[in-house]
């Protein structure tokens, strides 16, 4: 039910080109499942804390599209507006995960997240 | 017709009393708290004595004042403060019940409260300090506690102030708490009380299952129990129902225990291990006369039960000659006040057995006043020659100088315990000894009470022969301490250290009582004589249920017009109205009816006792005028016998022409001395047992099967978390997948519900 629904609908607007005019919803989502599913799968494989830092940010971004295309899709901006909150607290926490970063990396000399195992409680 | 008035007020409405009258248990409580900031502050000083001595006056004051107030003729009154507490039916109000019996007891028990705690400032001084305000923190806290029982408006109350009494008097037993038999007899007094003090809840229990109430207002007002009452004096025991017949005997159970009657007395005698103002003021005066209290009180509830009186009167006589025998043997001066004190409530509760609550309240109030004297001069003794109260080294005391008070105070005890002519324990004993004989059927309780007088009188005037008369001679206890202040006692001393150079300590010299002392005693001991006077004055005409009845003295008038009023029919001096009565009532139903004849005539002379038609006789004398000769008899001949072997011929202190004497008699002295061994067979039939079950039963049960449980339940969260904890690995991976998993799980959940629902509609 869900399907038919997604694929019948498009969210190109009147004088979009034909290759823009045939994008639906379900392409947004799509590529927003991959991406979060990129990111997941890059933060649980890989030991690198600053890659799986980005692999956060990845997830980020993939709910952020699917939010702005689900807000198009309803038309009304509460989904572009909550995306322009995710990214301010994406930026806030940004600066602060690269700060932490530094400071494990000084501390272990090492971006391996293994070298933290210790703090299992 | 019919009956023979047993409740005298039962017809009367409640009055209010006024709510100054709450003062009296206030006041006490106010004496607690003083001790209490005096502890806190530290103060090092008599204060706490002198201001315990300012609120006890108050409350006398107070008590003398309501008893100026009330008056009798009205019934009694009641004051609520509050209501304590409610139950469903059950209902306990806080409040006081006033009548002439309550005054009564409250009376002597604020005023010797009172100078026994002016006694106490002296006494205890030794340890001023937090002692000190421990000391009068326990008495102030007993003197409310005993306001309570005895005032109290209900059982409740009563049981409140029971309970708190049987707390203090652990609490100063157990005041030398350094010393193991002090703690040992603090312990034994509070667990033999509790065996008691069970008897009397469940009585108070069944007194509202079976009367709905425990209000004594409502109780002894009600027309049930006046009914029960109207059967008993006609005999027929049978149409009361055997639950109320129970009652008395439960609450009998608990007036022994507090009362020290056989077989609950062994705590008494060890009691002594508290200072000596204690024991004057609850082992003697006061507390141990609750139980006395109770059975006055619930008179009524005792009458209506067929066995009730006949078992306390005959507990009472077993326990008088018990303990008197016990008493002729000790060497402890202070046990032997102490088992007196248990043969004199014996005689108490002998005494309200045969149908005289009149002389059993009249030997409470005159034996109050002398065995308070009597233990405050031994105590006197003791704090002087440093704890010593063996009788074998102490001897003379009369020619010490200082001395003089106590040896007179001693000699007023002494000779109203022996029942001397004309002192005040003569006539109240005589009371109970006569109508022990007017009462049918206790002729022997009579004839085993007389004798017991003749021993009382030779175990008193033992101690007074051996301690105050004779050769001076003494030597000094074991609580030596610091006698900076030489009290010099005169030439007696040298001469006698010279005579008996090597038995003498040279270095000791007694420690005379003081003011404070000197003045309670002197005090107290014109109280003991003055008291004989209540005996012929106080006399009153009183209306009971519509009859006449001359109360012959104070005693009479105040205990005839309280709950533990009782005519007895046997009564010919008494009650003449009843005499009257019973043969109007014979003649007019013998024209009628030759059965009901019968059944009024019984009517009249029935009692727990059964029937009689004409009053007893003793030796062929009427027994109110034959007992003056007869116990005065036996009182003298114990006396001589006293005299014979203890004073005459000795010249030493340890030994007397008696112990030449008591080695004919065998073992039995020494079995005497061990007050028969009866503490021992308790040890035997029910300590050891105890103990042994405990050890082997109640001990594993409390660590395997207890301690097991609560271990148990200590170790399930250990348990748990030692399955939960490898779930916390460390690896930042490992929680990850794990919350994914969660989520997705969570996820899938939330979507198959949405879509069965969605689906439904």
């Amino acid at each position: 039910m869900i399907n038919d629904a997604l694929s019948s609908l498009t969210l190109a607007q009147t004088g979009f080109p034909d290759s823009v005019a045939g994008v639906t919803l379900a392409h947004y989502l799509s590529v927003s499942a991959a991406m979060f599913t990129l990111g997941v799968i890059g933060f649980i494989t890989r030991r690198n804390l600053i890659v799986m830092f980005l692999c956060t940010e990845l997830m980020f971004q993939a709910a952020g599209i699917a939010l702005i295309a689900f807000g198009r899709y309803h038309l009304n901006f509460d989904g572009q507006t909550f995306v322009i909150f995710v990214l301010c607290i994406a930026a806030a926490e940004a600066a602060m995960g690269l700060a932490l970063i530094v400071l494990l990396f000084r501390k272990a000399e090492s971006l391996s997240a293994g070298e933290w195992k210790e703090l299992q409680g | 017709m019919t009956t023979v008035p047993a409740l005298a007020q039962a017809t009367h409405e409640i009055a209010h009393a006024p709510a100054w009258a709450l003062l009296i248990l206030g006041l006490p409580i106010l004496g607690v708290l003083q001790s209490m900031v005096c502890a806190l502050l530290g103060v090092k000083s008599k204060a706490p004595a002198f201001l315990t001595v300012g609120c006890l006056a108050g409350a006398f004051v107070t008590t003398a004042a309501l008893y100026s107030w009330f008056d009798p003729a009205n019934g009694p009154a009641v004051v609520t403060a509050w209501e304590w507490f409610a139950i469903g039916d059950f209902t306990a109000t806080f409040g006081l019940y006033i009548d002439t019996l309550t005054i009564f007891w409250m009376l002597f028990v604020t005023g010797l409260a009172t100078l026994i705690a002016l006694y106490a400032s002296e006494y205890m001084s030794h340890d001023v300090g937090p002692g000190y305000c421990r000391f009068f923190f326990a008495f102030n806290l007993f003197v409310f506690s005993m306001a309570c029982l005895v005032m109290g408006a209900n059982l409740a109350m009563l049981y409140l102030g029971w309970e708190g009494v049987g707390l203090c008097s652990y609490l100063l037993i157990g005041y030398f708490y350094k010393k193991d038999s002090a703690v040992q007899a603090a312990k034994k007094a509070f667990i033999v009380n509790r065996i008691g003090d069970l008897g009397l809840a469940l009585g108070l229990y069944l007194t509202f299952v079976h009367f709905g109430t425990i209000e004594y207002a409502e109780l002894f007002g009600s027309a049930q129990l006046e009914g029960y009452i109207d059967l008993a004096m006609a005999g027929n025991y049978a149409a009361i129902p055997a639950q109320a017949q129970w009652i008395p005997i439960l609450l009998m159970i608990g007036a022994f225990g507090k009362s020290a009657q056989f077989p609950l007395y062994v705590w008494l005698p060890d009691a002594m291990e508290g200072p000596t103002p204690v024991s004057a003021l609850i082992h003697a005066a006061t507390m141990v006369t609750a139980g006395v209290y109770l059975v006055a009180r619930f008179y009524p509830v005792f009458l209506a039960s067929e066995y009730a009186l006949p078992i306390v009167a005959w507990t009472g006589t077993v326990t008088a000659l018990l303990a008197a025998t016990i008493g002729m043997a000790q060497f402890d001066i202070k046990r032997i006040m102490a088992y007196s004190t248990v043969s004199q409530l014996g005689y108490m509760f002998a005494g309200l057995g045969v149908l005289t609550p009149t002389g059993a309240g009249y030997h409470v109030l005159t034996h109050a006043f002398f065995k308070a004297l009597l233990f405050l001069a031994c105590g006197a003794v003791m704090h002087g020659f440093a704890g010593q109260l063996d009788l074998r080294k102490l001897s003379g005391l009369r020619r010490v100088k200082g001395w003089g008070i106590v040896t007179l105070g001693m000699f007023v005890g002494c000779i109203n315990l022996a029942g001397i002519p004309f002192t005040a324990g003569y006539f109240s004993k005589d009371t109970i000894l006569a109508e022990a004989f007017v009462t049918p059927g206790t002729a022997a309780i009579g004839w085993i009470l007389l004798f017991t007088a003749g021993l009382t009188a030779y175990y008193t005037f033992r101690v007074f022969f051996r301690v105050f008369m004779g050769p001076v001679h003494y030597e000094p206890g074991d609580d030596l301490h610091d006698h900076a202040d030489d009290h010099a006692h005169g030439e007696e001393h040298n001469h006698d250290a010279g005579e008996h150079g090597d038995e003498h300590d040279h270095g000791f010299h007694p420690h005379a009582p003081g003011w404070a002392i000197n003045t309670v005693l002197a005090t107290l001991a014109v109280c003991s004589l003055l008291a004989s006077g209540l005996y012929i004055v106080g006399g009153k005409t009183l209306d009971l249920h519509g009859h006449d009845y001359k109360a012959k003295h104070y005693a009479s008038t105040m205990i005839q017009q309280s709950t533990a009023s009782f005519v007895t029919p046997y009564d010919h001096h008494g009650f003449e109205a009843a005499g009257i009565h019973h043969d109007d009532t014979a003649t007019a139903e013998t024209a009628a009816d030759d059965h009901a004849e019968d059944t009024a005539h019984a009517a009249v002379v029935h009692g727990p006792y059964g029937d009689l038609a004409h009053p007893n006789t003793v030796l062929g004398m009427d027994p109110h005028k034959g007992m003056y000769y007869i116990s005065a008899a036996f009182g003298l001949v114990g006396i001589v016998l006293a005299w014979w072997f203890h004073l005459a011929g000795r010249t030493t202190a340890a030994q007397c022409r008696m112990d030449a004497v008591a080695r004919n008699f065998g073992p039995i002295p020494r079995w005497a001395e061990h007050k028969w061994y009866v503490d021992e067979l308790y040890e035997k039939l029910f300590r050891g047992p105890l103990h042994l079950i405990s050890n082997h039963v109640f001990r594993p049960f409390d660590k395997y099967i207890v301690d097991g449980l609560v271990n148990a339940i200590g170790w399930l969260p250990r348990i748990g978390a030692s399955i939960i904890r490898p779930s916390q690995s460390g690896e930042l991976q490992g929680y990850a997948a794990g919350m994914i998993v969660g989520l997705t799980i969570l996820l899938f959940l939330i979507l198959t519900v949405v879509i069965s629902i969605g689906g439904g509609a």
